[in-house]
């Protein structure tokens, strides 16, 4: 029977209460441990068709008489359109159809940034579409952009955080450090750009896109064209990559909707390379003025943050202060994060937003703290160890035994040193990192198990390339006993699925697993049922196992199919929900890095060595795909820290890296030695699975800990991604003005 | 020259490469099967690919020779499809992911789990399909210098480093 409940929903650490419909008693949890199929290493159960290049992703839908779609951007970062001419580009060669500012939601006639949409044109090739662009023949008053954050506009309504007293708490302290640190702004770059695909089919908009989120597009789209949203369809069944870049439909979208209901044709719109890394979202830039205090054993007594981040024309504000609010137990902390509105592409969410950055100051932060008060980084962090935040208790933490298992790597330091050679310094360094990752609902799942003892997992999520799909046949395969090839995945069509939780803020595995586990469970109780009927045995010592019906004393064992089997082509059919998170509890997800680096102290490179990667994340359900996971997120976050950054020109304001040549993503050869270490013990308070996610963990230490080993290495202290040659030659520089300072004064006293 | 112009430089090259003059390419070799193509005057092999034939298992990251994703064979060895014009390949030989489906590599790429969003795995496929039969039992480092031409922004690198590295162990 439906049960609506109410309780608390978290978002990015704000909680409201939401109504919420579960279908039955929850379940309890597995023991921990690795069981027969969940926790167990499966290959991924759509690599073959990924691998193998029959995956089909929007990039390679064609649909008959499918039009193209070229969009007119700014050529300006900051500029308004005096005028263009529709009629001559809708006379060009193949063009079909053209919109104009104001005709479809994200075109507008004042460009606040560099690759601004402001019109777009519809023609039977995409050459014919980019050809009639200039025949708009747009004339552009060109506006005065603004381009400094610190002296911009600011939001009107800065986010601000207090507990205790920080002024007071700095009194307090013995040794006091500040710093300013600043982060770059850095492009998403999934590899297939932002694209959709729409057409009519009768009164049913179908809207094929390469989508982190099926069901927040057909609801912003139902709502933009104003129609039912059970006539709006939206489909993703493969995808190439989101990183938060891809929760909201945008004007692709919303362009291709508007040309195909004007030309009654399916139309494309999809974003070249350069778009893409022009007007596709990209991690913000921030600035940070932060300040600690601590007595000389080590016990902070302040912590202290102004923050600016660079937003862009429109985007929301991160939370770049969370980890100084959530990570330390510290009794006077005080912050405040400003939104500085300028004239470059608005951010978008790119892999847990805010907390990669202001952990890069924070972490930082507390070693330069660790190295005025003479202690060891991680004694330092385990004497400030927060048992609950802001009076929350937390679900689960097992960021001590994190702490434990990092010791190892961190031993290693002297030997790493002693292995420095010439101008190439070695060092060790360590970073924390804390995250939500506890998803929520709602979300819904049916199996159907059909006459040939195979199930089938229905659900309308996404998957965005993270093992989605391997997760949820395991743990469905788990609950049936039944082994993981016959259980298929479906997913990826709002018409054909229930209700499924964005593929964001590492939610999928804790807020789809538990739903997908629930309706597995509700398909066996059913099974078992019809079994007991059957074979005249009492229910309760009937279970599944292996592919059979067992029963508890042993003297029973028949095999599933034989009783689906009675169904013929009938199936049985299971429903799960997501049950609510724990009330009046902090979910987080806590872990720590441990970087080793070899600098050049002559040239200013660096070289990353090793990093181990230590989480906890609850438990594991696919250990395979999960180290792939950690292993991308740590190689995400070395490009962060090293090489990425979008550049612009500082007088226009023009987005200078817009190729893959330009922008320097990771290659093969610039990865280290990647240790992974997950602590695997199920939050006993979560679900019916314990687990939490691991999308976002993996990235969010890593600068911080190779800045610190380049501290250790070297003296220098880095405060400024990425570290180019010039910031580290820079840093070396004030290093050894420090060390000469300190040396005068030595002298002039003695 | 400013942004403006650039772009209208761009829209000028593809209108006069336009999509009205075809030309015939009577001689392409894909997969072992012959072709005889009439497509319009510069496309690219990838374009007639995917488009044309669809071969949709050659993926455009870039579309400007920066990344790998659109990697296939001619006549063995790896090139960039997506800035090769098809009419430069009359008489040529060409394999796409199509052609490598049952290659060993592709069953190491899976026990590995050398595959992420996918939308990389077909190009370092092809990639690594050249290295290994150029050479059978590639060291690291030679694997780490044949495959940095292949961009994988999901970081499945380590997991194809292990691919490649025991491709014929199984
Ligand atoms: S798509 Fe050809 S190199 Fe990127
Ligand atoms: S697997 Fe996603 S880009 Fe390589």
């Amino acid at each position: 029977m439906a049960r609506l409940i109410k309780t608390e929903k978290e978002v990015e650490g704000r909680y409201e209460d939401v109504w919420l419909v579960v279908e039955e008693d929850p379940l309890e949890q597995w023991p921990a441990g690795a069981r027969t199929i969940v926790g167990q290493e499966t290959v991924r159960v759509d690599a073959p068709q990924r691998i193998r290049g029959e995956a089909r992703y929007t990039a390679d839908l064609q649909f008959p008489g499918m039009l193209h779609t070229a969009v007119l951007r700014s050529p300006h970062a900051h500029a308004r359109v005096k005028s263009i001419d529709r009629e001559r580009a809708l006379a060009a060669a193949g063009v079909r159809g053209v919109l104009g500012p104001g005709e479809a939601k994200g075109l507008e006639d004042v460009a606040g940034y560099h690759g601004a949409p402001v019109a777009a044109v519809a023609a039977e090739t995409f050459a014919q579409a980019q050809a009639a662009l200039e025949q708009l023949g747009a004339e552009w008053e060109v506006l005065e952009p603004a381009l400094d954050p610190d002296r911009s506009e600011r939001h009107d309504d800065p986010n601000r955080y207090e507990r205790g007293d920080l002024e007071a708490g700095l009194a307090e302290a013995d040794v006091v450090v500040e710093a300013e640190y600043r982060t770059q702004s850095v492009l998403h770059n999934s590899f297939e750009t932002h694209q959709a695909v729409c057409r009519w089919e009768g009164d049913v908009l179908e809207v094929y896109i390469s989508t982190q989120y099926i069901w927040g597009i057909r609801d912003s789209v139902a709502s933009e064209l104003d129609l039912p949203p059970d006539k709006v369809r939206v489909v993703c069944e493969y995808m190439g990559g989101g990183f938060g870049s891809k929760n909201s439909p945008d004007e692709y979208t919303f362009v291709a909707a508007e040309l195909a209901k004007r030309t009654g044709r399916p139309v494309r719109c999809a974003l070249t390379r350069r778009e893409e890394n022009l007007a596709a979202g990209n991690r913000n830039a921030t600035i940070q003025r932060l300040v600690a205090g601590a007595r000389s054993d080590g016990t902070l007594t302040a912590l202290g943050g102004e923050f600016v981040n660079s937003v862009g024309w429109s985007g929301w504000n991160a939370s770049t202060d969370g980890p100084m609010r959530m990570l330390y137990d510290c009794p006077n902390v005080r912050t405040v994060v400003h939104g500085a509105k300028i004239n470059t592409p608005p951010m978008k969410a790119f892999r847990a937003p805010g907390f990669v950055e202001g952990t890069f100051g924070l972490e930082c932060l507390l070693d330069e703290l660790a190295a005025k008060l003479d202690l060891d980084p991680l004694e330092l962090r385990r004497k400030n160890y927060a048992h609950a935040t802001n009076d929350r208790p937390y679900s689960s933490k097992n960021l001590m035994e994190c702490y434990r298992r990092a010791e190892t790597h961190w031993e290693r330091r002297h030997e790493v040193r002693s292995r420095s050679d010439g101008p190439w310094k070695r060092g060790v360094g360590l970073a924390s990192q804390i995250w939500y990752g506890g998803g929520g609902p709602p979300s819904y799942a049916w199996i159907r198990v059909g006459s040939d003892g195979r199930a089938t997992v229905i659900t309308a999520m996404q998957d965005i390339g993270t093992g989605t799909r391997t997760a949820m046949a395991q743990i469905a395969a788990e609950e049936l006993g039944i082994p993981v090839d016959r259980v298929e995945v479906s997913l990826g069509d709002s018409a054909r699925g229930p209700f499924a939780s964005i593929s964001a803020g590492s939610s999928t595995v804790p807020s789809m697993g538990p739903a997908v586990r629930q309706a597995a469970h509700d398909a066996k109780r059913q099974i078992l049922e019809i079994a007991s009927q059957r074979y005249d045995r009492e229910e309760r010592v009937l279970d599944l196992k292996d592919g059979d019906v067992v029963s508890t004393d042993g003297n029973l064992l028949i095999p599933l199919t034989e009783v689906v089997g009675l169904l013929d082509d009938a199936q049985v059919l299971g429903k799960g929900a997501r049950g609510p998170n724990p009330t009046g509890m902090n979910v987080l997800t806590f872990g720590c890095h441990v970087a080793e680096v070899a600098v050049d102290v002559e040239t200013g490179e660096v070289q990353v060595e090793r990093i181990a990667a230590i989480h906890d994340v609850g438990r594991v359900i696919s250990p395979l795909q999960a180290s792939s996971q950690v292993e991308g997120g740590v190689i995400q976050g070395i490009g962060h820290t090293l090489s990425e950054e979008r550049l612009l020109d500082p007088h226009s304001g023009a987005v200078l890296t817009q190729t893959l040549d330009a922008y320097r993503l990771p290659t093969i050869a610039d990865v280290p030695e990647i240790v992974m270490d997950l602590v695997d013990e199920p939050d006993e308070h979560l679900t019916n699975l314990g687990s939490k996610g691991l999308g976002e963990p993996p990235i969010i230490p890593v600068a911080a800990a190779i800045a610190n080993a380049i501290r250790d290495a070297t003296g220098a202290d880095v405060r400024s991604l990425p570290i180019t040659r010039e910031e580290m030659l820079r840093a070396l520089r004030e290093a050894e003005e420090r060390a000469k300072a300190k040396d005068k004064v030595a002298a002039g006293s003695s | 020259m400013d942004a403006a112009s650039a772009t209208t430089e761009l829209a000028l090259i593809r209108c006069t490469y336009g999509d009205t003059r075809t030309r015939s390419v009577p001689d392409l070799k894909i997969n072992g099967q012959s072709y005889d193509l009439d497509v319009p005057v510069g496309h690219s092999l990838a374009q007639v690919l995917r488009e044309e034939l669809g071969l949709t298992g050659t993926k455009v990251a870039c579309g400007e020779g920066h990344c790998g994703a659109c990697t296939v064979l001619v006549g063995g060895l790896p090139m960039l499809s997506c800035i090769t014009l098809v009419h430069t390949l009359d008489g040529a030989e060409v394999t796409t992911i199509e052609g490598l489906r049952d290659h060993p590599l592709v069953d190491a790429f899976l026990r590995t789990d050398a595959v992420q969003c996918g939308f990389c795995t077909p190009g370092q496929i092809v990639s690594a399909s050249a290295l290994v039969a150029a050479n059978p039992s590639p060291s690291r480092e030679e694997i780490r210098h044949a495959m940095s031409g292949n961009l994988c922004r999901c970081g499945t690198y380590p997991k194809i480093e292990e691919a490649i590295a025991t491709w014929n162990e199984h």
